[in-house]
């Protein structure tokens, strides 16, 4: 797999790329240009329902009124017809209209939460995770869903209205003037006028609402997974309290766009009723001065009665469209950040046969001011060599490695594979050759095998047993009673510390890098089993290259190298 | 599905004087409803007698207009503000009782699902309220009282009606059994696809060293269209409900208009009352049409909400009955005195303890035996998923014993539990715990030793972080202690995580430490230091040390080897010898201020 743009990439993100400035909603229409002639057919039907449902009301009223008038049955019959045909249309272009937007608005949803993974992919494991895990979630799942609704109840219902109400206005206009600019004012104001006035009032409350629940998501998340801490520490109770006081935030947020809600409602309901009033009166006036048959006054007024049906939902769009406003600006946030690894235009092809990596003078920080974590490394890994990189905590060994994996660029020095520079590889292709386990692996919530499998795809059951039983955890395996689809639990936490290392060792051996990192191999191990693990991972690593990073002085007896790290500098190597 | 779960009227005090209030609502608009038909009614067939003639009944068209908005704008904002506050109470409950039911039972459960429950789960009952519960109380008054006004003007309109409206609730009901199987399976999908999301996205850096982080995108892009998949399937069939209501509504209004109508023609209907009845015939259908609008959100809606509910019903084990229910225990109030175990002085000891996980065949532990004296220094070992943390975990009352005691001081763990919040809260104040992966909560480094003794003064939290090892770490940070770290600590490494937690337990001050594999992230110089620390600053407190570090064993007054669960006798003779010996201890033990 190469990291260029796949053509997927291109599809889902046209304009993802370019860097803002732009409205984000209006990036968020590009999702679905793929999606023109769903959405046509939407609209389309929408306008049909709705116009529908006016003739009918319009066209009875017409009928009734004529009928009064008793003429001979013939004049009724094309009216009769038309009201049977608009019966029954007006359910079948519903039906219609809702799955096509419905569709629309799910492959939208695809696309995007695929985009925003593709992002988050791009900067894993490079030190730049600001995004909380309980924020993460609410942006993955909360905005990326609310970003459906813009499809199902923010784009189609003012196109909709838009068409239907134009149809309306000039009928009743054809029918008596005066009614008929009536009803064009009063669907301007309760289509336009009020959705503006209760999206801009609750634009305030949505732009509070949104990191609000980020917010209480974030609570929630600690105390999810903090719970065990929390509790023995007592500090449960205080916990709880700062839960309630961001619940009492949202809570209060939400009462109050309640009210924006409910106010948008009855405004509408009072412009339907103002203007059907005024039509009335108008309509009275206008046969009473002999301009208006009665026939032309019921039809005119039932035809006005019936029009605001378009407007309807349009409030409700506003507001979803405001909400979405705020949701697709984090939205593209995630989908904005800065790629910590550029691939080069024209990778190289990767080296074939024995590979000697070489780190010059690497230098790295992960603030443009801050510190140097790394601050002149050296290290010599021929191919078949074993080094050990030693040093304390915080001495720059992980940021190595962070190098070492291109997960993110150096700021200075260069790291080579055969004497040429990383940076002109693909990242992905580095990490086929230079792999292994990182510091703190993480097991997913699946089951054992799978959880193996993800190093290898292609591995067969022979593949899997021969690296757990290198990692001794076929004994354990085989005394679960689902054995090898036993879940693990979230985070493996069905596991103990030693068994979700060991099962992450086996991972790492499964996968089979050229040169094999071991970021603390052996932490949670017993001394005996660590010891035994690590007389393991010497034999199964035996001719191959290895890099062993580890606080154990024991473990590095029979290393051909060793290398100190210290304040984020290769003090010392010794062979 | 059931309209409404009896359970959310029993959870939620908020929900309950709503429910009411849509009843008052409803009544209202039937009322205003049927005015509104028959004043347009009016005006509309004597439009011929001019303005003067019509002025009363004009004006009191606009009167009832008005009264539409107002009840409209009334009825929301009461349905939305209930919606709201059920929502607040079912949160504060779920957290308290996740709380109560304890990381034991949160170890089984994913995550990021009870985490989307929790703060964005019960949206769903947004629409439910607002627009579903309001329509289905119209629905029932709305048609009835719509029939019986068009009965007295045209029975003929009226048979037409009373014979199309039942075919509406009956095609609901019908199609209703058909969808909610699906519409929780779909449910079940949204929380999975959360869980599956967080877990993914938390181990991208995994997955991008294995070369699978790409791949997982098409995994997420197809379960993505999965869940499209089923979910238009259910929708092609809830539209399809929706048509059908559609169409018996709009064809029954279009039949009476056209019976209405000749019968006018053939002069056996005045004009008004023709109107009337065209005017009133689509009101009947309206709010049963607005409840299948509806039936997918609220289908929605109460599956969410009998998520919540499950858990709230969930069965707290007895072995945590802390802040579930009522105000939350004064924190800082002396409990009972007589009965309160006091670990300066009593003996911790295990009778005969085994313990035995749910879901495990498997004893945890095993018939274990042992005791522990104020001011041991136990070192616990034995190879992974020997029963080490489980040891732990009694002691802090996460586990309970399934067979044998656990007493404290002659007081059994298990009554002290089941006594009170206060007593268990009393309880856990003389416990500092190290667990085996620290979790760190969003705020600064100082927040997070805090946790040991939130009114610890700066210095105090100072020294404890320099005695955890944690000099270096503060040092270099942009804010020293007040330097923010991730909610996971996403910006400190392992080893440093860990001491913040050692640091967080330094500052409690507690008569006994827990220490789950506290050197196991740390590199040998930076342990023996810790280590160092500890032992200089023990003063007296019992140390109890989950490890494997030799380091830690030599210096323990006493070692204790589990393996599958059962106790071994002590391995290491000259470590048996200090056994009991107090004033071996090479820490200088005794007093404690």
């Amino acid at each position: 797999m190469t990291t260029l743009p796949t053509s997927a990439d291109l599809v889902v993100a046209p304009g993802l790329r370019t860097d803002d400035g732009r409205d984000p909603f209006r990036r968020l229409l590009g999702l679905a240009r793929p999606l023109r002639a769903t959405l046509v057919v939407a609209v389309l039907a929408g306008v049909l329902t709705v116009a529908c449902s006016v003739a009918l009301l319009g066209v009875s009223g017409w009928l009734i009124a004529r009928a009064s008038e008793h003429p001979n049955e013939v004049a009724l019959a094309l009216a009769v017809v038309g009201v049977r045909t608009f019966g029954i249309g007006r359910g079948i272009f519903r039906y219609i209209e809702r799955l096509a937007t419905h569709d629309a608005a799910f492959r939208v949803l695809a696309d995007l939460r695929v985009a925003v993974y593709r992002r988050l992919e791009r900067t894993a494991g490079s030190g730049t995770g600001r995004l909380h895990g309980g924020d993460l979630l609410t942006r993955l799942v909360s905005d990326v869903d609310g970003v459906q609704d813009v499809f199902v109840r923010g784009l189609t219902p003012p196109l909709v209205a838009f068409g239907v109400g134009g149809l309306a206005a000039a009928t009743a206009t054809l029918i008596f003037v005066p009614a008929g600019g009536a009803l064009a004012l009063g669907l301007i104001c309760a289509g336009v006028a009020v959705p503006l006035l209760s999206a801009l009032l609750a634009r305030t409350a949505d732009a509070r609402l949104a990191p609000a629940r980020g917010e209480l998501s974030n609570r929630a998340a600690e105390l999810i997974g903090g719970a065990a801490e929390l509790i023995a520490y007592g500090a449960d109770v205080p916990a709880l309290a700062s839960f309630d006081e961001a619940d009492r935030t949202v809570t209060r947020l939400a009462r109050r766009s309640a009210v924006v809600a409910a106010l948008s409602a009855g405004l509408t309901s009072a412009l339907v009723g103002g203007t059907v009033w005024l039509m009335l009166l108008l309509a009275v006036s206008g046969q009473s001065a002999g301009k208006l048959s009665r026939v032309g006054l019921a039809a005119v007024v039932l035809t006005g009665l019936a029009a605001f049906e378009a407007t309807g939902p349009l409030s409700a769009a506003a507001q979803q469209l405001s909400a979405a406003r705020s949701s697709a600006r984090r939205i593209f946030e995630v989908i904005d950040l800065p790629e910590p690894v550029v691939d080069p235009a024209a990778p190289l092809a990767l080296p074939a046969g024995p590979i000697h990596l070489r780190v010059r003078g690497a230098r790295m920080r992960y603030e443009p001011a801050g510190p140097y974590a790394l601050d002149g490394v050296d290290l010599d890994l021929p191919a078949g060599r074993h080094v050990a990189l030693v040093g304390r905590s915080g001495a720059g060994k992980s940021s190595l490695v962070t190098a070492l994996m291109r997960f993110r660029e150096l700021d200075g020095g260069e790291i080579t594979l055969n004497a040429v520079a990383v940076t002109r590889f693909a990242a992905d292709d580095v990490r086929r050759l230079v792999g292994g386990c990182l510091a703190d692996p993480h097991i997913f919530d699946s089951t054992i095998r799978e959880n193996l499998r993800l190093a290898r795809p292609a591995a067969r059951q022979e593949d899997l047993d021969a690296v757990a039983d290198r990692m001794q955890l076929t004994g354990w395996i085989q005394a679960l009673p689902r054995g090898w689809d036993t879940l693990v639990g979230p985070h493996g936490s069905a596991l103990s510390g030693g068994q979700r290392q060991r099962l992450a060792l086996a991972r790492a051996l499964l996968a089979d890098p050229q040169i094999l990192i071991l970021d603390e191999p052996t932490a949670h191990l017993d001394e005996e089993t660590a010891d035994a693990l690590m007389a393991d991972i010497r034999e199964a690593t035996a001719g191959r290259t290895l890099l062993l990073i580890t606080h154990d002085m024991r473990h590095v007896a029979g290393f051909e190298e060793v290398v100190v790290l210290s304040g984020g500098r290769s003090v010392a190597a010794r062979r | 599905m059931k309209p409404l779960d009896p359970r959310l009227l029993h959870q939620a005090r908020a929900a309950r004087g709503y429910f009411g209030g849509t009843v008052v609502f409803g009544l209202l608009t039937t009322a205003l409803v049927l005015a509104q038909a028959g004043l347009l009614a009016h005006v509309i067939a004597h439009a011929g007698s001019g303005l003067t003639a019509l002025r009363g009944s004009v004006l009191a068209l606009a009167l009832v207009l008005l009264a539409r908005a107002f009840s409209v704008y009334g009825g929301e904002a009461m349905a939305l503000r209930a919606a709201a506050a059920t929502k607040s109470q079912l949160r504060q409950k779920l957290t308290r009782h996740i709380n109560a039911l304890g990381p034991q039972w949160l170890g089984r459960r994913s995550h990021g699902q009870l985490i989307t429950l929790t703060a964005r789960g019960l949206d769903a009952l947004d629409p439910y309220f607002a627009r579903y519960l309001p329509q289905l109380v119209l629905a029932t008054i709305v048609p009835i009282a719509v029939l019986a006004r068009i009965a007295g003007v045209d029975l003929t309109a009226a048979v037409t009606v009373a014979v199309t409206l039942p075919l509406i609730p009956i095609f609901m009901v019908l199609i209703g059994w058909h969808t909610q199987a699906r519409t929780e399976r779909q449910w079940l999908l949204l929380t999975r696809l959360a869980g599956h999301f967080l877990d993914v996205v938390e181990g991208l850096a995994t997955l991008k060293a294995f070369g699978r982080a790409k791949a997982q995108a098409e995994t997420i892009r197809k379960v993505t269209e999965d869940h499209r998949q089923a979910t238009m399937a259910t929708l092609r069939i809830t539209f399809l409900s929706s048509l059908v209501l559609e169409l018996i509504a709009t064809l029954a209004t279009a039949l009476v208009a056209v019976e209405v109508g000749l019968r006018l023609l053939a002069g056996h209907l005045g004009y008004e009352a023709a109107l009337l009845v065209l005017l009133l015939t689509p009101e009947a259908f309206l709010p049963l049409r607005a409840v299948g609008a509806q039936f997918h959100a609220a289908a929605e809606g109460v599956a969410a909400a009998k998520d919540v509910l499950d858990i709230l019903d969930t069965p707290l084990d007895g072995a945590r009955s802390t802040v579930a229910d009522g105000a939350a225990p004064a924190g800082m109030s002396a409990p009972s005195a007589s009965v309160e175990p006091d670990l300066t002085r009593d003996e911790i000891r295990f009778s005969n303890v085994s313990v035995r996980y749910p879901d495990r065949t498997a004893l945890a532990l095993d018939d274990v035996c042992a005791s522990i004296r104020p001011g041991e220094h136990l070192a616990i070992v034995g190879p992974s998923g020997a029963g080490k943390s489980t040891l732990l975990s009694l002691l802090l009352g996460f586990a309970t014993a399934s067979e044998g005691q656990l007493t404290v001081g002659g007081v059994e763990l298990r009554e002290l539990v089941l006594a009170s919040p206060e007593a268990m809260a009393a309880w856990r104040r003389q416990l500092a715990w190290v667990p085996q992966n620290a979790h760190l909560f969003s705020g600064s480094i100082a927040d997070n030793i805090r946790l040991g003794d939130p009114a610890a003064a700066d210095d105090r939290v100072r020294e404890a972080a320099v005695r955890a090892g944690l000099a270096e770490t503060i040092a270099a940070a942009p804010a020293g202690l007040e330097t923010p770290v991730g909610e996971r600590g996403l910006q400190l490494s392992t080893g440093q995580r860990q001491r913040v937690a050692v640091a967080r337990a330094l500052l409690r001050d507690a008569p006994v430490m827990l220490l789950d594999e506290p050197g196991a992230h740390l590199d040998a110089e930076t342990a023996d230091e810790l280590i160092e620390g500890l032992r200089r600053h023990s003063g007296g407190r019992t140390l109890i040390i989950v490890t494997h570090n030799p380091a830690w064993t030599v210096h323990a007054s006493r070692v204790l080897r589990l393996e599958g669960g059962r106790l071994i006798p002590a391995p290491s003779p000259s470590a048996a010898d200090r056994t009991h010996s107090r004033g071996d201890q090479p820490l200088g033990v005794g007093v404690r201020a």
